[in-house]
């Protein structure tokens, strides 16, 4: 009874989410079954990762209005890694997400102007306002949470895959390099292989823990390979390209929920912008963001399908205009609602 | 007064209740360190793992932190899980995942999203365990929201507030004092026929009108000790058993302090941001008229020594609180004969 309730209540959510196996009615990937390459899927998934961009993009602009309150970590730059990986899962999976879940939560369809509304502490935020940028929680559409303290998202997932594991379902953790080096890490892979958890452990290797770079502060420096001891399956992908996300996570889900059995993939990104908002990033090296840069997750995409697949300039032109349409009804229907406030907000301490 | 065949055992009391939930609901699930196979380093769960199978219990790496964060995990998308942390002073490696997330996501979520777990851990000194296997964890979780706090005295409490504590929508920490695991009482207790009752309220275990002493878990028994003696010298002393710390029930305290005018605090922990010391201060706040009297007993600034002769001098027990009442309630209370 009690699973029916949250098939169908995830169900009729899923729209807008970026999990695609639903209206397929099979495995996403890049490549149908068929051998014919999965343009709609493809298109599907560049759109989510524009939106993405220009969600960011936006909300550092309402910051600096003074409409995003505190802080914020924006996602720029690593968006084929949640649009990927959730594209490879189903409905009823979960995901936990980082401080910097933006991107992993309109993937995974919280409505773009509930989340906005959500930064913007107003009533219609997707928590009422009371979460805010680093804690945006949304079980009723797989989202277990965003864990403000890093490493948080590890053992929520490897818990929610407990779960998960009774129904057939996988349990996704976010998190960033920074994150292999917490007490989390160590403790969750090892349960989850010695428990059969089915969950799959997704590090963004962005290069940077907060101000630090990886490589300075993380010994052997070698994240997929520490997993690997663990004695699971572990990978290292290029985070930057969506068919590449796509794939690994794909194989690695269907172990996960295969096997019972956890699964780790290291995705290779880089975060354009610097940890929060009040960190200009300068401890970059010379030349560093202009290389990543020319590997822009969405250029690299929007030249795949325009070259491989044929996908047409007005096209993409097309998406470009739709998610920018989108993002602006969303943000002002956001910035419309009234501020989550007292009179508004009765909190009660308990679950009754 | 049952006799000795209807006594139950505190430890059994917790394997009772986590038998009878689990049964009850199949997602109940209960997993810590050796409570499977060995049935718990107290033997408080012995047979629940064959009776249940290993999905549903089931032993686990000496890992505070996964055991916990897992749980919280597990509890917000559909499971109840029961975790034993072998001894309380080890919760300080699961802070994260329970202050941070379990006690916050009812909040967080726009009261969308419960969180349905239970941590049960021995808490309290007195058996010689030392320093860090001998503290009360309940202070360090005492000023945070959205957890409860349960530490039953006596068996059937034991056993009523731990399936309350399994069937509550919000994250429990239940703390069962070492020296009580032992200790065996009726199996029913005059408040609680209705086997289960809710969280968070107080019961007075012996009646009195010159002073209330209010304690949990063996402060309970030594002040019923106290009592006992002080009766002797005409003192009649009201012991309330808090039975849980977070809801706090400051109306229980109040009706009585509304007879007594008087009260004694006994915390097996030291004073400054102890429980104690947040009861008194509710008290205060809300029941300052009530007043004539107010102390708190409770054990010296210092780490819990190993020694016994030392932990014993540590420690406030029965003749401490029944001399500090002497002093100050006096031999001059007047009695109605």
């Amino acid at each position: 009874m009690r699973r029916a309730e949250q098939r169908s209540r995830s169900g009729s959510a899923l729209k807008g989410s970026i999990r695609s196996a639903e209206a397929s009615g099979g495995e996403p990937a890049a490549v149908s079954a068929n051998g014919h390459a999965d343009v709609e899927g493809s298109i599907a998934r560049l759109r989510q990762m524009m939106l993405i961009r220009a969600f960011e993009l936006e909300i550092q602009r309402l910051f600096l209005r003074g409409e995003v309150h505190g802080t914020t970590h924006l996602y720029n730059g690593q968006e084929a890694v949640s649009v990927g990986v959730c594209a490879a899962l189903r409905e009823g999976d979960y995901v936990a997400a980082t401080y910097r879940s933006h991107g992993a939560a309109l993937a995974m369809g919280v409505p773009t102007e509930a989340l906005a509304a959500e930064l913007m502490g107003r009533i219609t935020g997707v928590d009422g306002g009371r979460g805010g940028s680093m804690n945006v929680i949304d079980l009723q559409r797989g989202l277990v949470g965003s864990f403000g303290i890093v490493g948080g998202s590890i053992a929520a997932a490897t818990g929610a895959a407990m779960s998960a594991k009774r129904r057939g379902g996988v349990a996704v953790a976010f998190f960033g390099d920074g994150a292999t080096n917490q007490a989390y890490i160590h403790e969750c892979l090892n349960f989850a292989v010695v428990r059969g958890l089915p969950v799959l452990f997704v590090c963004e290797n962005n290069l940077y823990g907060e101000f630090t770079a990886m490589r300075r502060v993380t010994a052997g420096g070698d994240i997929a390979a520490r997993a690997a001891a663990y004695g699971l399956p572990s990978r290292k992908v290029d985070g930057n390209a969506i068919p590449a996300v796509l794939e690994a996570a794909t194989e690695a889900v269907a172990h996960a929920r295969e096997r019972e059995a956890p699964a780790f993939l290291e995705c290779l990104t880089y975060r354009q912008l610097g940890h929060s908002k009040s960190d200009p990033a300068k401890y970059r090296p010379e030349g560093e963001l202009e290389s990543w840069l020319a590997r822009d997750p969405i250029e690299l995409e929007k030249a795949r399908l325009q070259g491989e697949l044929s996908v047409s300039t007005d096209r993409i032109a097309e998406l470009q205009a739709d998610v920018q349409r989108e993002l602006e009804e969303a943000v002002a229907a956001a910035l419309a609602a009234p501020a989550a406030a007292p009179d508004n907000d009765m909190a009660s301490e308990y679950a009754a | 007064m049952s006799d000795a065949a209807e006594q139950l055992e505190y430890r059994a009391a917790i394997a009772q209740a986590l038998a009878e939930e689990l049964q009850r609901d199949e997602r109940v699930i209960f997993y810590g360190e050796d409570v499977a196979a060995a049935g718990g380093v107290f033997k408080a769960t012995p047979g629940l793992q064959e009776r249940f199978g290993e999905e549903r219990v089931f032993d686990t790496p000496i890992s505070e932190l996964a055991m916990c964060g897992a749980a919280f995990g597990a509890a917000v998308t559909g499971l109840r899980p029961v975790v034993e942390v072998m001894f309380g002073d080890f919760m300080t490696l699961a802070m994260d995942a329970l202050v941070n997330q379990a006690a916050k996501w009812w909040y967080l979520s726009n009261e969308r999203t419960p969180v349905p777990l239970v941590i049960r851990s021995a808490v309290g000194a007195g058996g010689s365990f030392g320093a860090i296997h001998s503290q009360n964890p309940a202070p360090w979780f005492l000023s945070v929201p959205g957890l409860k706090i349960a530490c039953p005295a006596f068996p059937a409490d034991a056993k009523s507030l731990l399936k309350a504590a399994i069937r509550d929508e919000n994250p429990v920490l239940f703390f069962e004092h070492k020296r009580l695991y032992s200790m065996k009482g009726a199996p029913h207790l005059a408040s609680s026929e209705d086997e289960v009752e809710a969280l968070g309220s107080a019961r007075v275990v012996r009646a009195g009108r010159d002073v209330s002493i209010v304690a949990i878990q063996r402060g309970v028994h030594d002040a019923l000790a106290a009592a006992e003696q002080l009766a002797a010298d005409g003192i009649e002393a009201e012991v309330l058993d808090l039975r849980c710390l977070r809801p706090l029930d400051l109306p229980c305290v109040l009706d009585s302090l509304a007879k007594t005018n008087r009260l004694l605090v006994v915390d097996e922990g030291s004073a400054l941001g102890g429980w104690g010391c947040s009861v008194i201060g509710a008290v205060a706040q809300h029941g300052l008229e009530h007043l004539d009297d107010v102390w708190l007993l409770c054990s010296p600034d210092s780490p819990v020594p190993y020694s016994p002769q030392l932990e014993r001098v540590h420690l406030p027990g029965g003749d401490a609180i029944a001399s500090c009442v002497r002093e100050r309630v006096g031999t001059g209370v007047p009695t109605t004969a």
